[in-house]
């Protein structure tokens, strides 16, 4: 099976991090609801795919990879930086089904359930994202393509 | 006004937390990397905004999130493809780069949106 779901990761998980994503994501979701109050649907619409959680995502993921190099007494900036790069290749794949997503609703809004119409919209971002991430992984590792970064053996 | 701010604020908060929860738990780590750009915040804005203004609106909302989705994809591909290749932090790299997510949706916005 080409993804797994390791629960006993969420025991590593820092409350502060919790906290950080928590504050992040709902400042964003707050100043959305803004701009679309002081300038409309049009320009707070982009503001709906604003990579809010990103920045801190690679940041928290970096800084883990580098502490766990540091434990080792190697410096561990580059590892970091790759792990974050790493991360980012997933986020591109994610974004395609962001697109998707949001095709989906404007297209479907308008005639559909909206309740139906999130949840049908949510199946196929996340079905595009981890197929386009499944046939990309297949063709990195059938050896078509010799790609530079090295995924970490163990959960961060 | 304030009631829906902290409404919005809660819902915006638990609906990110829950992805990233998800994103934290599986596996392989590039996976993991697809959970950097779920709808959170526009499944927490968008149900808020159809139940307060409606489904046109929120319709409206959708079509320039296309734009801004594409933003994020330039963004995150100037990430992945500049993040190992310099010496810089990446918590000031990848913030740094917000500027290209900003030029292309506000690029998007005037050329074809407005």
């Amino acid at each position: 099976m080409f993804m797994r779901f390791q629960i006993g990761a969420l025991s590593k998980v820092k409350w502060n991090e919790v906290a950080v994503r928590f504050l992040f994501g709902g400042a964003i979701t707050v100043a959305t609801g803004l701009i679309a109050q002081r300038y409309g649907p049009t320009v707070g619409g982009l503001f709906l795919a604003f990579p809010a959680i990103f920045p801190a995502s690679v940041t928290l993921l970096a800084k883990k990879q580098r502490e766990k190099k540091a434990k080792h007494g190697m410096e561990g900036d580059l590892r970091g930086r790759h792990a974050a790069a790493l991360e980012a290749r997933g986020t591109v794949m994610g974004c395609v089904g962001l697109v998707c997503f949001a095709l989906m609703l404007w297209k479907t809004l308008p005639r559909w359930n909206a309740a139906g119409g999130l949840l049908l919209a949510t199946c196929v971002w996340l079905a595009f994202s981890t197929l386009l991430w499944a046939l990309l992984r297949r063709w990195r590792h059938s050896g078509h393509h010799a790609g530079r970064l090295v995924e970490p053996k163990t959960h961060a | 006004m304030l009631l829906t701010m902290l409404i919005r604020f809660l819902v915006g908060g638990i609906v990110v937390c829950a992805f990233a929860m998800t994103g934290e738990v599986v596996e392989p780590k590039s996976l993991a990397g697809v959970f950097g750009a779920a709808p959170s915040v526009a499944i927490a804005t968008l149900s808020l905004t159809i139940w307060k203004e409606g489904r046109l609106y929120a319709s409206q909302e959708s079509r320039s999130m296309v734009a801004g989705g594409l933003a994020f994809l330039i963004y995150a591909w100037c990430c992945m493809a500049i993040l190992p290749k310099t010496n810089w932090k990446t918590r000031t790299m990848s913030a740094a780069m917000l500027i290209v997510w900003g030029i292309t949706a506000l690029g998007c916005w005037f050329f074809l949106l407005r």
